[in-house]
């Protein structure tokens, strides 16, 4: 069974640079941002799988990360483009547009929420947990909204898109290799965590909290470490995510983004390696496909999800790889 | 700052709090029952406003509206606990988490495609248009009294139902274990049926009243229900009591925090300031108290034992 996942693994991590590649020789630039796309939710699920596929934490919440680094390209790009200072007091911070410092910022800044919102929702478990990541999520969306000085409302236009040193980011076919580069990053670092002594005790808090502790692991501390790491690695992809669109506003904190950061992992094969690359994959196909048949093609994918979630567990991966031996 | 004003704004918190309740009544009897944490209760809400919107613009009478969402609320709880919630009993929250949210997009998307995206308007009735002296000698609207009133009323008969009744004492046996009513001959299956419809029937109500109030729309329901999340977090899963108290604080705080907040700020702020500063933190006020509530009693303040 693992020889075929790691087949399945191996073509989904070819066939998203092919057809972005062929796309991009055969003059069609929309479908290289269609798999650029790809290529960034799959990165923002990847950090999501890290904390609800090893750790079993529900988080409803991940959508605060991912706009966190959102709302990071889109001030640093604002401000690098008007040539105005971050922060005048009490130091003078200049603004960069370059995509790594901006990764750097978005990672640390998503975990210190992160760290916050993981002390107090890891004291509780269960649905208690899923509701306070929502509502938490929710507060920093509500900030977004009724804050004005970057976009309020109407979100934030990013004039030009962040820089790359050496690349020309505005080439569609360049801009999707930095994303499918970093999506190929944090899928090894995933697998590296996986087969850790970190990994190992992630997991077996999700299976057996009392065991853990029993044999001296602090349960609250490696899921909060997991939970952190798991909110920088999204809030990296909201960076991307806001770079693509040239444009963050707070629908990319909302709740409804939170879900389909879950639905992505669910469709894919919750806790497997490419779990999320297959969802992604799945999810921008369904996205293009059914919205160019109806413009109700929500409705057709709650349908899709339903049936997934109450026939057809395991995902693609567990389609096309078989069940995972142990859970 | 007037002491009308201040009352007003205290209402205005109290009957916000006051539909945040029927909302919150109907979530934590179905999770205090059946352990299923069901995200499409906003959707209920939402049919609820739209059948009174559509019943009220065809008959002309709000009130057969009113009856209609209580109908057509409780019809599509009942139908979605037999077709979907009932296989979800014994999944873990992440399936239910799912599948609900499933339901959200299934519920919005198909009353988008009936009634399209423009949001229909429902009319305050006749007898309750108009409004009352206050104390302070300012005015205060007769809707928001009467839906205040509604709320209190639809809680005692909430109290008297499961304190006093049959069916109550089987929601509190069912609350306190399942297996063992099953085997004692109740019908767990029609059981878990009322409670889901008598949830929807509740959140129907809620927008109904609150539909009249507001435009009723596609997804007017969601940040209703993430409140509602709040407010039985807050005041712990699985008591209507703490349902009724959370919802009370959550509904006060927040209405209160974006009126005073803003005034607050301007003794040390120039006022442009003070208003967008006070703004975003009355946004956020509710969740910073649900954080320190929770920082002290993990479980929420009338705990129960699940």
């Amino acid at each position: 069974m693992a020889d075929r996942e790691r087949l399945v693994n191996i073509a989904l991590a070819l066939i998203v640079p092919a057809c972005a590649v062929a796309a991009h020789g055969m003059g069609e630039p929309f479908y290289v941002t269609l798999a650029t796309r790809i290529a960034i939710l799959a990165l923002a699920a990847v950090g999501l799988n890290l904390a609800l596929g090893l750790g079993g934490l529900v988080s409803f919440g991940h959508a605060a990360f991912f706009g966190i680094g959102g709302y990071a390209a889109g001030i640093f790009a604002t401000h690098a483009f008007n040539q105005t200072p971050l922060l005048t007091a009490p130091v003078m911070i200049l603004a960069t547009n370059q995509m790594p410092v901006i990764w750097l910022v978005s990672a640390v800044v998503a975990g210190l929420a992160a760290l916050l919102i993981g002390l107090i929702s890891l004291r509780t478990s269960g649905v208690y947990f899923i509701m306070i990541t929502l509502a938490f999520a929710q507060m920093i969306y509500y900030f977004a909204i009724s804050w004005p000085a970057y976009g309020g409302e109407d979100g934030l236009s990013i004039t030009m898109r962040n820089g790359f040193p050496g690349v020309n980011t505005l080439n569609p076919l360049s801009f999707f290799l930095i994303a499918y580069g970093l999506l190929l990053l944090a899928l090894f670092a995933f697998s590296r965590l996986r087969d850790s002594r970190f990994g190992a005790a992630l997991q077996a808090t999700r299976q057996n909290e009392v065991r853990v502790a029993s044999i001296g692991i602090r349960p609250l501390r490696i899921r909060l470490v997991a939970f952190i790491l798991s909110g920088m690695i999204t809030a990296i992809a909201g960076a991307l995510f806001a770079d693509l669109n040239r444009f963050v506003g707070p629908s990319m904190l909302s709740w409804s983004m939170s879900g389909e950061l879950i639905v992505l992992i669910i469709l894919g094969g919750t806790g497997r390696l490419f779990g999320p690359v297959a969802g992604a994959i799945l999810f921008v196909l369904f996205e293009f496909a059914l919205g160019g048949l109806t413009e109700h093609w929500q409705l057709f994918l709650g349908l899709i999800l339903l049936a997934v979630v109450l026939f057809g567990r395991g995902g693609l991966i567990g389609l096309l790889a078989g069940k995972v031996r142990h859970g | 700052m007037s002491s009308a004003l201040l009352i007003e704004q205290a209402l205005n918190g109290l009957q916000f709090g006051v539909m945040l309740f029927l909302m919150a009544a109907g979530l934590t009897l179905i999770f205090g029952v059946m352990g299923v944490i069901n995200l499409a209760h906003g959707s209920l809400y939402m049919v609820g406003a739209f059948a009174c919107a559509a019943v009220a613009a065809y008959t002309g009478s709000f009130w057969l509206g009113l009856v209609a969402s209580l109908i057509a609320a409780a019809a599509a709880g009942a139908i979605v606990e037999v077709t979907v919630i009932r296989r979800l009993y014994n999944r873990d929250h992440l399936d239910q988490v799912l599948a609900t949210f499933a339901l959200i997009l299934i519920f919005s998307e198909g009353t988008r495609w009936v009634f399209g995206s423009f949001p229909l308007y429902l009319d305050i009735p006749k007898v309750l248009q108009g409004a009352i002296s206050l104390p302070g000698g300012g005015q205060y609207q007769l809707y928001r009294l009467a839906i205040i009133g509604a709320g209190l009323i639809v809680a005692i008969g909430l109290y008297l139902l499961i304190a006093k009744t049959r069916l109550g004492m089987r929601i509190r046996a069912g609350e306190s274990d399942r297996e063992m009513i099953g085997a004692l001959g109740v019908d767990i299956a029609s059981l878990n049926t009322i409670v889901f419809a008598l949830g929807a029937a509740l959140a129907g109500l809620a927008g109904a009243l609150v539909g009249a109030l507001q435009s009723v729309q596609v997804g007017m329901g969601e940040p209703v229900l993430i409140l509602a999340f709040v407010v039985i977090v807050i005041g712990g899963i699985g008591s209507i009591k703490g349902a009724l108290a959370g919802a009370i604080l959550v509904g006060v705080v927040d209405t209160m925090g974006r009126f005073l907040l803003p005034q607050l700020f301007t003794l040390f702020m120039q006022p442009s300031q003070a208003a967008t500063a006070g703004a975003a933190i009355a946004s956020m006020l509710i969740y910073i108290v649900m954080a320190f509530i929770l920082a002290v009693r993990p479980k929420g303040l009338f705990a129960v034992n699940a």
